[in-house]
């Protein structure tokens, strides 16, 4: 066989691209799902967490703290399996396809806290300053003046930090989750032959890349041109 | 140094005011009151506590010790609702504070939709008549970073104005703009002036003072030195440091 041949064997054999299919397709639909729920649910958390601190209350934002850093130093793959394993042992039995949710969504929503109190805390003390003078209330305020230039002025980091996370979705085929990295492994395994990895990469490329382009339309469409 | 006008109603109070920053001492007893449509400048070096006053007026600084009187409302009095209060007290700031993300209507109706709880249609009523006041009535519709400065002040003073306060508060309106855009805020003052609202004014612009205001208050260091009518404290002071500040700024 010529190398070129060979090449194309190992990682684009027709018959076994062809009967794998149907299960990598499945894997990419669950992928997508928890993508989906995964940035949603990371996102509102810490918009919530990032607000909550803001009252500086000192006991919350201990807690708010210790939570968000523990989440972020602890690498995804620690948490996922510190919470499949363990977690049955103190009664919480979850699914893997939860575990995963769950601890992408805490990973998520710890560095989403970070960015936007970030975002927060640079907005301009004057926006502060003539918001409150008007009569508006601190909850106002942060509403309908702070936050609304707080999140446009930090959605580059966001839309790193987020894409950067969601694919830790690969990480689910450690614990069983159907995703495509499972899928595509054993298929690879049942088949002996590379080439379902390489769908599931393709796989991949097709989920995410239109991700980062959005993510870039929406930082050009919401750029901050300041006054 | 007695004001010239007699304090029978005085819109604005203030008695023994202190405020410091951990152990700099920036207001240092402040009494002074400010009569209905009275116009009072108050002048004096950076550093002097003069932006300070301004913003403990209306508690945007909190007062270490002293009263704060607006239209016979005690604002530092316990229990008292300070966003409510906020409203009688309009304030233009030296950077204009406009909300960038929202257009020049938007920013004036934000509160009177939000605090005073008009209805979209009445928000907007008033929010036009305001702008229209201060002349952008054709910039209704535009964002703050596609106005000049002195078109962004104006909004501003529109923001304040839109809520029908009792006393106006000035901290440097004209400081942060060109040359060339400081007259037509300085006119939209003239105006509110002779429509007989009441203002509080930090400034350097002396002339202006010399046109409008009704009495002048020299600060330094955190107390007022000297005040007076703009003739006596431009013309004839009688503190040496008042002299030296003026001589300094009259260029």
């Amino acid at each position: 066989m010529a190398a070129w041949e060979r090449f194309i064997d190992t990682f684009f054999k027709w018959e076994v691209i062809a009967e794998y299919l149907p299960e990598i397709a499945k894997g990419f639909l669950i992928t997508c799902e928890i993508a989906v729920l995964v940035v949603l649910c990371g996102l509102v958390l810490g918009l919530a967490l990032a607000v909550l601190r803001s009252y500086r209350v000192r006991p919350i934002n201990v807690v708010i703290v210790v939570f968000v850093d523990t989440h972020r130093a602890l690498p995804p793959l620690v948490l996922i399996l510190l919470f499949y394993f363990g977690l049955p042992n103190v009664g919480i039995s979850l699914s893997g396809f939860a575990v995963l949710w769950v601890v992408l969504t805490l990973v998520l929503a710890s560095f989403a806290e970070e960015i936007f109190w970030a975002g927060i805390l640079s907005v301009d003390k004057g926006q502060w300053q003539a918001a409150r003078s008007t009569g508006l209330g601190f909850t106002q305020t942060m509403f309908y003046v702070v936050l609304p230039q707080a999140v446009r002025m930090m959605i580059p980091p966001l839309t790193n930090r987020t894409i950067a996370i969601t694919k830790n979705t690969a990480l689910g085929s450690v614990i069983g989750v159907g995703e495509i990295l499972n899928e595509a492994t054993t298929a690879q395994s049942f088949s002996g032959n590379a080439s379902p990895l390489m769908v599931g990469a393709i796989a991949y490329l097709i989920l995410f890349l239109p991700v980062v382009y959005l993510g870039r339309w929406i930082e050009t469409r919401f750029a901050w041109k300041k006054a | 140094m007695e004001s010239a006008i007699v304090d029978a109603n005085p819109i604005l109070e203030i008695r023994g005011l202190h405020k410091s920053y951990d152990s700099l001492k920036v207001l240092k007893g402040i009494d002074f009151s400010i009569a209905e449509q009275e116009c009072v400048f108050v002048i004096g070096p950076s550093g002097s506590g003069k932006s300070t006053l301004l913003r403990c007026c209306n508690l945007l600084e909190e007062p270490n010790a002293g009263t704060i009187i607006v239209d016979n409302i005690d604002m530092t009095a316990h229990g008292v609702d300070l966003n409510k209060m906020r409203q009688r007290i309009g304030m233009v700031f030296q950077s204009f504070n406009l909300y960038p993300h929202l257009r020049a209507l938007g920013n004036v109706t934000l509160a009177l939709r939000r605090v005073v709880g008009l209805s979209r249609a009445e928000a907007e009523e008033t929010a036009f008549r305001a702008l229209d006041t201060v002349g952008l009535r054709d910039k209704v519709n535009s964002f703050p970073n596609q106005l000049s400065g002195g078109q962004q002040q104006r909004v501003a003073i529109a923001r304040a104005l839109a809520l029908k306060p009792k006393i106006m508060m000035f901290d440097e309106p004209t400081s942060a703009l060109d040359p060339e855009l400081v007259g037509e805020v300085l006119r939209v003052m003239q105006d509110m002036k002779e429509a007989g609202m009441t203002m509080l004014v930090v400034s350097h612009e002396m002339r202006f003072a010399q046109r409008a205001a009704d009495r002048v208050m020299f600060m330094d260091h955190g107390v007022i030195i000297e005040q007076g009518t703009p003739d006596q404290i431009f013309g004839a002071p009688e503190r040496q440091r008042t002299k030296d500040f003026v001589r300094q700024i009259a260029h």
